[in-house]
């Protein structure tokens, strides 16, 4: 009997790629093709949606014939996506109303703003789980409806409908127009301010005060079932798992159990913990959303913790200050010294996130001497990643009665040894880097295999993860204690650096 | 006996002129000065820069010396560098042979560990990066030593030390098994430093077949090798094909 494989699609915000997976977890082949950035206004960022279905239309085939398999090999296609980005379009011809809106977009600031003068906005929190901001995409939908003449009216009658990334790639595949299912999953739902965490469904209250039509909404299904097979591309595949991208990874690194947690470390960085059957509602700025759920079994739910600058702090410090040359060499020069000197780096370039929530705050440098070196300021500029990431734990400990006692790595900072043992030696526990780097694919194809009974469980899944590498805590509890003190005071250092309309820079 | 070799002159000439230091220069005040077509500067400096020996600015497109060529004596590619772009043909690498990788430098008389993965059977093991392994007596170090003379001779004044009885100790014997590596393109070692594991490597190899680093697995004896004491096929294709994998995603970016 011929191999059968795993199929996902991972869209991302500067690329699709599509990945086929072995029984083991193995990567078998990959796919990648990047996608058009267009930025019309300052602080607007947008993807051009049928630009990114014509690449999934390519990159499936290629990724077959890499491998030299069949479709017919294929068990299932997960799906995996950039969370946030709002796409709208026409029900009966397919076509994208304008283009999709990407998450880092900042045009609804202002809507945004006012609404949280309005009476209702004190529930969202309590609802969705997720503070009133930019970044979801809500705001996007209602800024949409007001910005195009009409649209309003058709989205009442049904005739555009709204979608993810995710959402938007399953009902294309399905057929589009031509009986495409139109659905999302759990996480992505999670993440518009428009679902109710407690049912799991679209949230009457929420819906009127942002003002948008159930109609236009797809269904909300599990993130591990078949939602339908493709009928294009590579027709006749069950379409059986959709998460979004940091959902997946959690997936994929098998952080299955209440207290399992990971952290993805890219240009920014994502904790996620999974705090079990219940949300657990935070009080130190964390935003609460769905894990996973899988089939009709109850959903796990997640602590996530976003923190905004770490590998484009290195990015800045090789491209805007020119010390380095890539960004690897980093880790070269912080070891050129032995400590930080007595200097910290806070990155808050566009404000604090998690768990300060200050938007007003700017960067700094403080500590500096004359015996401050470029070697220590590229120790700074690790330590920085390090701190951030200890104030999210420190968060999610003192939110849920859970204690974190691993943290599983993923993403392009993770071949930096020196961060990933800072790592270690802040938050006092062992930090674990598995063997599949692709931690995003594979969560959404293991999602997917798990669907379609090609893996039974996930104990089964379990077993594929492997340690790749694992750095222990190596620091005095006293020098750890005195350092995060000098970070804390530094942090405080940039609240409030901002005045009111001196415009936003 | 064939004459000197051109474009080596012509790309000697390029260095000497953007070595006087009057400024960088654009490709047509290359090609006036040294009397090329620009066609012939372009290509020439087109390979220098992706060597590292030149740069060019971004905003007015013309050429200076490169930081490679400034500090020539130091090393080519930075080792943390050499880590982030292996990563994942390592993690594959142990994955597909279900052995320890290892990725080393040389740094003094010694093989530098600058990348390690785990074997993949979550055992406990502990990371070895920047450690050092004795040349001579490993899969990685007879990869280094057999392209890198000034390494060998190095090795061989400190002596050859042994670890077991199977060591290679001796200078004549050291040189068959070098000359052995580079008939191979790969090298292995049985038992030579601990009785019982075996490893096998293969040369990470920069632009203009450079030798950067060696990338090797190695474990127990009766995993890599078969029932007389040879390196499996299968381990040493894997092993020679994760380095042309991290070779080519070396030569391919820089
Ligand atoms: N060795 C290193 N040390 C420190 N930072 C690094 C190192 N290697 C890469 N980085 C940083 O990691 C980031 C790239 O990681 P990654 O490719 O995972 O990012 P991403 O763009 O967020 O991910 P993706 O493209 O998959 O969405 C860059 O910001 C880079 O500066």
């Amino acid at each position: 009997m011929a191999q059968r494989y795993v199929m996902s699609i991972d869209q991302g915000t500067t690329s699709t790629r599509c990945m086929i997976f072995d029984h083991s977890g193995r990567l078998v082949s990959i796919a990648q093709r990047e996608q058009q950035q267009h930025f019309p206004k300052p602080g607007w960022v947008e993807h051009d949606a049928l630009e990114i279905w014509r690449n999934v239309d390519r990159l499936l085939p290629q990724a077959l014939r890499e491998a030299r398999l069949d479709s017919a090999q294929v068990v299932a296609l997960g799906i995996a996506n950039q969370r946030e980005t709002t796409v709208l379009w026409n029900k009966h011809t397919g076509t994208p109303i304008g283009r999709a809106i990407v998450w880092q977009d900042m045009r609804t600031d202002e809507l945004v703003e006012q609404l949280r003068g309005e009476p209702g906005a004190g529930e969202v929190i309590r609802r969705c789980g997720l503070p009133l901001a930019t970044y979801f995409s809500a705001p996007r939908i209602s800024w949409m409806l007001e910005n195009s003449p009409g649209l309003r009216e058709r989205a009442e009658n049904g005739d555009v409908l709204f979608g993810t990334m995710e959402s938007w790639l399953i009902w294309n595949l399905t057929g589009g127009s031509d009986g495409g299912i139109h659905v999302t999953d759990v996480t992505n739902a999670s993440r518009t301010l428009l679902m109710n965490l407690d049912t799991l469904d679209w949230d009457d209250e929420l819906l009127s005060f942002f003002g948008i039509p159930r109609p236009m909404l797809p269904g909300i299904r599990s993130s591990s079932e078949v939602y339908g097979k493709t009928t294009r591309v590579v027709p006749g595949v069950p379409i059986a798992a959709a998460l979004g991208d940091q959902q997946a990874a959690l997936f994929g690194q098998t952080c299955f159990s209440a207290g399992d947690a990971k952290c993805t470390y890219g240009t920014g960085s994502f904790l996620l913990m999974n705090t079990g059957n219940e949300p657990v509602r935070s009080t130190h700025g964390l935003l609460t959303t769905v894990g996973f759920k899988i089939g009709t079994e109850p959903a796990r739910y997640a602590l996530e913790g976003p923190i905004a600058v770490t590998g484009s702090l290195v990015q800045w410090f090789r491209d805007s200050l020119g010390l380095i040359n890539t960004a690897a060499e980093i880790e070269t020069l912080a070891r050129t010294v032995e400590d930080n000197g007595g200097c910290y780096i806070i990155p808050a370039f566009s404000g604090l996130f998690a768990p300060h929530w200050h938007s007003e705050a700017r960067g700094i440098i403080v500590g500096l001497t004359s015996y401050i070196t470029k070697g220590h300021l590229a120790r700074a500029v690790l330590e920085a990643t390090g701190w951030q990431t200890r104030e999210v734990v420190d968060a999610m400990n003192a939110d849920s009665d859970l204690t974190l006692n691993t943290l599983k790595v993923d993403g392009g900072m993770t071949a930096d040894h020196l961060l990933m043992q800072f790592i270690a030696d802040v938050l006092g526990v062992p930090v674990t880097r598995p063997m599949v780097a692709e931690t995003v694919s594979l969560g959404a194809a293991y999602a997917a295999g798990l669907a379609v009974g090609y893996w039974p469980d996930l104990e089964a899944l379990r077993r594929n993860w492997h340690r790749a590498a694992q750095w222990t805590p190596r620091m005095s509890t006293n020098r750890r204690s005195t350092e995060y003190a000098n970070w804390q005071r530094a942090v405080e250092l940039t609240f409030g650096w901002m005045r009111p309309h001196e415009g936003t820079r | 006996m064939p004459g000197p070799v051109q474009s080596i002159e012509r790309a000697a000439a390029i260095l000497r002129l953007l070595a006087r230091g009057s400024g960088p220069l654009g490709v047509g005040e290359i090609s006036e000065s040294l009397g090329l077509a620009k066609a012939t500067a372009h290509g020439i400096l087109r390979t220098l820069l992706d060597v590292g020996f030149v740069e060019q600015d971004k905003a007015t497109g013309k050429y200076r010396l490169g930081a490679a060529f400034v500090h020539l004596d130091s090393s080519y590619l930075d080792v943390n560098e050499l880590r982030s772009r292996s990563i994942n043909w390592a993690d594959a690498l142990a994955a597909r042979s279900g052995e320890t990788v290892r990725i080393g430098v040389p740094l003094e008389s010694s093989v530098l560990v600058v990348h390690h993965v785990f074997r993949p059977d979550d055992s406990m093991q502990t990371l070895d990066v920047d450690s050092r392994l004795p040349p001579h007596a490993t899969a990685l170090g007879k990869v280094l030593l057999a392209y890198d003379a000034d390494l060998a001779g190095r090795v061989q004044r400190s002596g050859l030390t042994s670890f077991t009885r199977r060591t290679i100790t001796t200078p004549g014997k050291l040189a068959q098994a070098l000359a052995a590596v580079r008939d191979a393109g790969w090298a292995a070692e049985t038992g030579e430093s601990v009785p019982g594991e075996a490893s096998i490597a293969a040369p990470i190899r920069a632009h203009g077949g450079l030798v950067v680093g060696a990338i090797g697995i190695s474990g127990a004896m009766e995993r890599i090798c078969d029932a007389s004491g040879r390196p499996t096929r299968r381990q040493v294709d894997t092993v020679v094909d994760a380095a042309r994998s991290v070779s080519r995603d070396i030569t391919s970016s820089k």
